[in-house]
């Protein structure tokens, strides 16, 4: 059974609609690159598949779970979804062990104990066993990120959701996330990313979507994609240089 | 005549621990049904927005002084006979609530919504949202302009003299009629209000800069 299976999906704001009919399918362990020009959707797509924008018809399915506006029904399907997002979004009256163990003692319930082994355990995943007790402010970008990971990962969830994760950083600090990234994807966790870099999507990735005018206008092996794009449009895209 | 000596001065002394009081009770039951009315307002349900939108409206629509009349005589005619501490506590409450939830609703919607987004995405509820991540960072920036507030709340607390409570402006006004010595004994008075409102003032101030100087983004 794949873990996300979209259907059909279509999303207005207002009268605008920015995407026209999406169906696609991501198999367990499978690591999708979106790409895009800015406004083609992918973004939202994304926010789609754990609820965050509400769609006007088609049909989710992620981790087994339909998407639903029922608030329960909802809970329980992001507690096996996980979402890192471009401005980290830490709480930021909370230190890093504080922000990894709220939600998992909060929404599954886990004993204080666990919850701070879990932390360990994450922590030193994304290489931040050193910062357990900083403050969000007190980080860098790049770290801040990596922890909002890692604060993902401690829900255990079975996908994660990427929202252009690198592109608030400096260059010098996209390299540290991009590695614990690509060290999940070797682990085997399924992820969807939304992603300007280019060369982590086409060496990454096994599949990679290009979206355009809230379409999906192409998508393949990402080798084989960023190879021999067949689209006029995606070819542009390509040469651009601009992602 | 009489002259202006300690025993009067001990009068509006203890007419001032009656301002305290009052102040501290109107914050108190304000604060409390002021928060759940910040938190009403912003329901995403638009029967309950409506509820506190309305009230909020109509309280800071007309003046306290007749929010206290209506307790205080209104009631009577119903045959409710509210002692003029309760009337006064309670029209106070009333317009402490309507301004604190303003004030309020505004600090928690100044906490950024991808912290609604991040917390909904960890699969918290919309209550442990509140709890653990927007009202510790909404409490923080709401600290100054509550502490401003209340400096208003310690002053404005003389309106309840007109129906014959006697705190602190009042004791002032009776000690007055007592001994003809307006100067003498209205310094004394504003002085008491001085020493009550000026720490915390300076104390409005001083949460700003702290603020100010936290927020790195």
């Amino acid at each position: 059974m794949p873990a996300v299976v979209i259907e059909d999906v279509h999303k207005s704001f207002g009268q605008n609609e920015v995407l026209k009919g999406v169906s696609l399918s991501v198999e367990p362990g499978q690591v999708v690159a979106i790409i895009g020009r800015s406004g083609s959707g992918k973004s939202t797509l994304l926010r789609c598949i754990n609820g965050l924008e509400v769609i006007q018809s088609g049909r989710i399915e992620v981790a087994g779970h339909t998407m639903t506006e029922d608030p329960k029904a909802l809970r329980d399907l992001r507690k096996d979804v996980g979402i890192v997002f471009q401005s980290y979004n830490l709480f930021p009256h909370l230190n890093v062990v504080e922000n990894i163990i709220l939600a998992p003692k909060l929404a599954k319930g886990v004993s204080d104990g666990e919850a701070r082994e879990r932390a360990r355990a994450v922590l030193a995943q994304v290489g931040l066993s050193e910062k357990i007790d900083a403050y969000p402010d007190n980080l860098s970008g790049g770290q801040q990120q990596r922890v909002a990971i890692a604060r993902s990962l401690a829900m255990q969830p079975k996908v994660m959701l990427f929202d252009e994760v690198t592109s608030a950083l400096d260059p010098e600090l996209t390299g540290e996330v991009l590695n614990v990234m690509e060290n999940l994807a070797k682990g085997g966790m399924t992820m969807l990313l939304v992603t300007h870099e280019m060369s982590f999507a086409r060496n990454v990735a096994d599949v990679t979507v290009f979206m355009h005018q809230g379409k999906i206008w192409e998508q393949g092996a990402s080798e084989e994609l960023f190879a021999s794009p067949k689209t006029p449009e995606l070819q542009a895209f390509l040469r651009s240089g601009v992602h | 005549m009489g002259s202006f000596g300690f025993p009067e001065f001990m009068f509006i002394i203890r007419a001032a621990g009656w301002t305290l009081l009052l102040t501290a009770v109107a914050f108190l039951i304000g604060g409390l049904l002021g928060g759940a009315l910040a938190i009403m307002r912003l329901s995403s349900n638009r029967i309950v927005r409506s509820i506190a939108s309305g009230y909020i409206l109509v309280i800071q629509s007309i003046p306290v002084l007749m929010v206290l009349f209506m307790s205080y005589y209104g009631l009577s005619l119903f045959g409710i006979e509210l002692p003029a501490f309760f009337a006064a506590s309670l029209s106070l409450s009333i317009y402490v609530s309507a301004y604190l939830a303003e004030i309020w609703r505004g600090c928690i919607e100044s906490v950024p919504f991808q912290q609604w987004e991040a917390s909904s995405s960890l699969a918290l509820t919309r209550g442990q949202q509140y709890r653990y991540v927007i009202l510790p960072q909404a409490i923080r920036i709401a600290l100054p302009p509550t502490v401003g507030f209340l400096v208003q709340l310690v002053k404005n607390t003389s309106i309840v003299s007109v129906v014959g409570f006697v705190e602190l402006s009042r004791a002032g006004a009776l000690v007055n009629q007592a001994t003809f010595l307006p100067f003498q004994v209205f310094s004394v008075v504003a002085a008491i209000y001085f020493v009550i409102c000026f720490p915390l003032s300076r104390l409005s101030r001083h949460l700003e800069k702290v603020m100010n100087a936290g927020r790195s983004h």
